[in-house]
């Protein structure tokens, strides 16, 4: 691998020398003909390495495997991945006292055929590299437009760097997608999608009493909405006024402190909220409750919807400072001229002609609420209960994705199919707030411009 | 005649409903105008009362209460045979040594469960630490010396008051406290700064347990991030605002990227498991996995600002660049991208930023292991410093409070670091064309 890696260089260095602009003019100044060089030297070579390292385990495993009696290597397929994992650990150097001898053998077959692979990796990249820059090489001519080819290829590679993208959400949608189905196979959706009980521990045992299982999502999506609700009811209100003083009322002076100082806010990583919710807030709820003598849970609703709201308030506030800072001043102008005082202005002539993209604004905000993570794990419980009472327990879509995926589980097994049916909900949930608000945001951005 | 009266009447009246009306109206202004100073307030103030709460718990997390001990090194205890071999002095009893020196400190504690209770006074690290210095200087065995040693971790709580009154203690800690007094009153007992929390990997102990391994952790997961996430995101930002064309592809690649830089992160986290741990079969809770989901979640970010910072860029500057007979790829790298280059980078490093403290996705792809061993490499197990604030924070102790607070002040110190230079950079190299 590395003696390839050398070579790249060497192939690149070499391509650099060998050029010499003499004799009639090059329609490309000489460096491209030594990127050209460089691009034929290394791209074909790391494509063979690329390609060799995804098949080579496999391979290897196989031969390993292959060196077993035939009998050890019939049993299923977790046996198997078991005995590879034995052979492994062998051939990495623990345990090799206690393996037995029919382990060992394999483990240094595995040894030797990586050694081999290895061997062959190197030999071939390296000739499949100065091939590449041989034939180059020979294309090289003061003809040759070498700096079109390079461009070309360069603009293919920033083509593919911008389809990441693309290929990003590809891969979300579908290995949550697959999961699901997976999980689908075993839950019925209608199950999942109506079920009233949340309760996805499933029985060790045939004979378990009180642990069938239960995968309502139901629960989940009113926690999830409650405690959206409490931070919606924090943060608008507040972000929103916080919006209107600072780009109505404030001096520049003030703004420019004002608004950085709320920008921090939302520079705070959310484990900390999570923390402060739990620490600070949770407590603190629950004590002023039990001294007007209410009953609130030490996880409750209120406590991580209040600390989520805080930590939202800075985006309501500068995406409502954008949008109202959008609406013209001729409209201003026209309602000062008719008398109104600013206050009157705001409410009745920008607010109202700004209210699209708050609304916007305001959506991609839930959508962030019901996407927060830690606050809610940190701070919300986990006990399903289908309540709107917000000083109660609730747990959240995010939180059940966490407590069912942290630790080593099987991959198979409903429970932890479930997490990605719950993550698969809530991608198309904040999906579908997204599109919808980045729609009415965009139309609004047209109507002014 | 009369109508002008009327006129004039009609206006006086107006006049006066305006006027009547005015007080009234101006009150609603100021009322509306300190909504919104109070809610600017309000912000501010839990601004305030956050950093506040957790500076006030974290800040003694960085000085740990230290005991001094005359530590006889017996050679019976350490070494009974004399061999002095290094394997000799690794097997020596070293518990026994610090044991029974705070022992001689209290001669009449001589009730079983109260000795018990005195031993617990020391931390659990002590044996160790007297077998380190033993075997870096083997002259020391037959001496007598003072030794500062850690106490234990809930015995630092109580030095540090952070236990409550003495009223509310258990009895165990009164008896404590009492020790502790007294100790204080010889002079053994001193605060020093709390090494162990900068150069330790994670423990169960809160005494030995420190924060070097995950933000080891996080700076390789960063790496990662920023090895790929920069590349990447500015050679995507190049081509969707200098070289696509404007079809229905790219305006798909663009409500992609509007709707990635939205999608939850724990998502991504549900992305690297299934594709980059399942189907790739890449180290489980390794910085490598972590660093992809990240750069992943990042790219978004770092493509919209790279975008908007092409755009800033004048068109004048291109023409001047195509006109002197420079290729589109030419007038791009040599002229667009270097005037560029500040406003991405601005966006690059406020992007990575988040990344640094984003925990969601790291807790699905196994990072929140228990990982005792400070990283190594990209693959070895390792956890990361927001994660492992989530980690202590769970944890039953009281003394990791005020580590899990002091971690945060560590994690934020990181934070504003790098906010800061997002804008030194802005400000240095912002052009207004």
């Amino acid at each position: 691998m590395l003696l390839g890696v050398a070579a790249y260089h060497l192939g690149s260095r070499r391509a650099r020398g060998l050029i010499k602009p003499d004799g009639p003019r090059l329609h490309s100044l000489p460096g491209f003909y030594g990127y050209y060089l460089a691009l034929w030297a290394t791209l074909p070579a790391m494509m063979v390495i690329l390609l060799w390292l995804l098949g080579e385990g496999q391979i290897i495993t196989a031969g390993a495997l292959a060196a077993l009696p035939a009998e050890m290597t019939q049993g299923d397929v977790n046996q198997l991945s078991l005995l590879v994992n034995d052979i492994r650990n062998v051939a990495a150097g623990s345990g090799y006292e206690q393996a037995d001898t029919v382990i060992k053998s394999a483990a240094e077959r595995y040894l030797q055929l990586e050694r081999q692979s290895n061997l062959l990796l190197t030999v071939l990249s390296l000739c499949v590299s100065l091939g590449g820059a041989l034939h180059a090489q020979r294309r090289i001519t003061p003809e040759f437009r070498a700096r079109n080819q390079v461009e070309k290829i360069l603009t293919f590679g920033l083509t593919g760097c911008a389809l990441l993208a693309i290929l990003t959400t590809v891969g979300i949608v579908l290995s949550v997608l697959i999961e699901s189905i997976r999980f689908f196979q075993m839950v019925p959706i209608t199950d999942f999608l109506f079920g009233l009980k949340w309760s996805p521990q499933i029985a060790m045992r045939s004979d378990q009493v009180g642990s069938s299982g239960a995968f309502g999502a139901i629960p989940l999506l009113t926690g999830t909405l409650l405690i959206s609700m409490v931070a919606m009811i924090v943060a608008v209100p507040i972000g929103l006024l916080s919006a209107i003083y600072l780009s109505e009322y404030a001096g520049p002076r003030f703004r420019s402190t004002a608004k950085p100082l709320l920008e921090i806010l939302a520079g705070i990583p959310t484990v900390v909220y999570g923390f402060f919710a739990a620490l600070v807030v949770a407590p603190f709820i629950r004590e002023l409750g039990s001294s007007i003598g209410l009953d609130v849970s030490s996880e409750s609703a209120l406590a991580a919807g209040l600390v989520m709201g805080i930590m939202i308030i800075p985006f309501v506030c500068s995406l409502s400072d954008d949008f109202i800072n959008a609406v013209p001043q001729s409209l201003r102008d026209g309602a000062y001229a008719l008398g109104a005082t600013q206050s009157e202005t705001i409410r009745q002539v920008i607010m109202p002609a700004a209210l699209p993209g708050v609304v916007g604004g305001i959506l991609l905000a839930i959508s962030r609420a019901i996407g927060e993570t830690m606050i809610v794990v940190m701070a919300a419980g986990l006990s399903a209960n289908l309540t709107f009472n917000p000083l109660a327990a609730v747990t959240t879509v995010t939180t059940q994705i966490v407590t069912l995926l942290v630790g080593d589980q099987e991959f198979d097994s409903p429970k932890t199919l479930a997490a990605f049916a719950l993550g698969l909900v809530l991608f198309l949930l904040t999906l579908a707030l997204n599109i919808l608000a980045l729609r009415i945001v965009r139309k609004y951005r047209e109507q002014y411009e | 005649m009369s109508d002008s009266s009327t006129q004039k009447t009609a206006n006086a009246r107006s006049h006066d409903i305006v006027m009547a009306g005015l007080g009234k109206r101006r009150r609603a202004e100021r009322r509306f105008r300190a909504y919104g100073l109070v809610s600017i307030m309000a912000a501010l103030v839990f601004l305030v009362l956050l950093f506040t709460s957790i500076v006030s718990k974290g800040y003694s997390a960085f000085l740990y209460t230290n005991l001094a001990l005359d530590i006889t090194f017996d050679p019976q205890m350490i070494d009974p045979e004399g061999a002095r071999s290094p394997e000799a002095l690794a097997s020596g009893d070293y518990d026994a040594l610090w044991k029974s020196a705070i022992y001689k400190l209290f001669p009449d504690v001589t009730e079983r469960q109260k000795k018990r209770a005195l031993t617990g006074f020391v931390g659990s690290s002590a044996g160790q630490r007297l077998r380190a210095m033993v075997k870096a200087d083997p002259s020391l065995i037959g001496s007598t010396q003072q030794v500062w040693l850690p106490v234990d971790d809930t015995i630092d709580m109580l030095a540090k008051g952070n236990l409550g009154d003495a009223a509310e203690l258990s009895d165990k800690n009164k008896d404590s406290l009492i020790w502790l007094t007294e100790l204080q009153n010889q002079s053994r007992i001193r605060k020093a700064i709390n090494k162990e929390f900068f150069m330790n990997g994670d423990s169960r102990e809160p005494e030995a347990a420190g924060i070097w391994g995950a933000v080891l952790g996080s700076a390789f997961t960063l790496l990662v991030t920023i090895g790929l996430s920069l590349p990447i995101g500015i050679a995507a930002a190049i081509y969707l605002e200098e070289f696509a064309s404007r079809n229905r592809w790219t305006d798909l690649i663009e409500v992609n990227i509007n709707n990635l830089a939205a999608v939850p992160s724990i998502v991504f986290g549900l992305l690297g498991l299934a594709v980059f741990i399942n189907l790739f079969g890449l180290p489980r809770s390794s910085p490598l996995v972590g660093g992809l989901v990240l750069t992943l979640m990042t790219l978004p970010v770092i493509i919209i600002a790279g975008r908007s910072a092409l755009k800033s860029v004048p068109p004048s500057v291109r023409e001047a660049a195509l006109g002197i007979g420079a290729s589109p790829v030419q007038m791009v790298f040599h002229h667009v991208l270097p005037l560029a280059m500040p406003g991405m980078l601005t966006g690059a490093i406020i992007g990575t930023a988040r990344a640094l403290g984003e925990s969601a996705p790291l807790l699905m792809i196994g990072m929140v292991a228990f990982i005792v061993d400070v990283p190594t490499g990209l693959t070895s197990p390792a956890t990361v410093l927001p994660v492992q604030i989530y980690l202590w924070a769970d944890s039953p102790e009281r003394a990791f409070v005020e580590r899990t607070s002091a971690a945060i002040m560590v994690l934020l110190v990181f934070l504003v670091m790098m906010n800061g230079l997002a804008v030194y950079l802005r400000k240095r190299y912002e052009r207004r064309w």
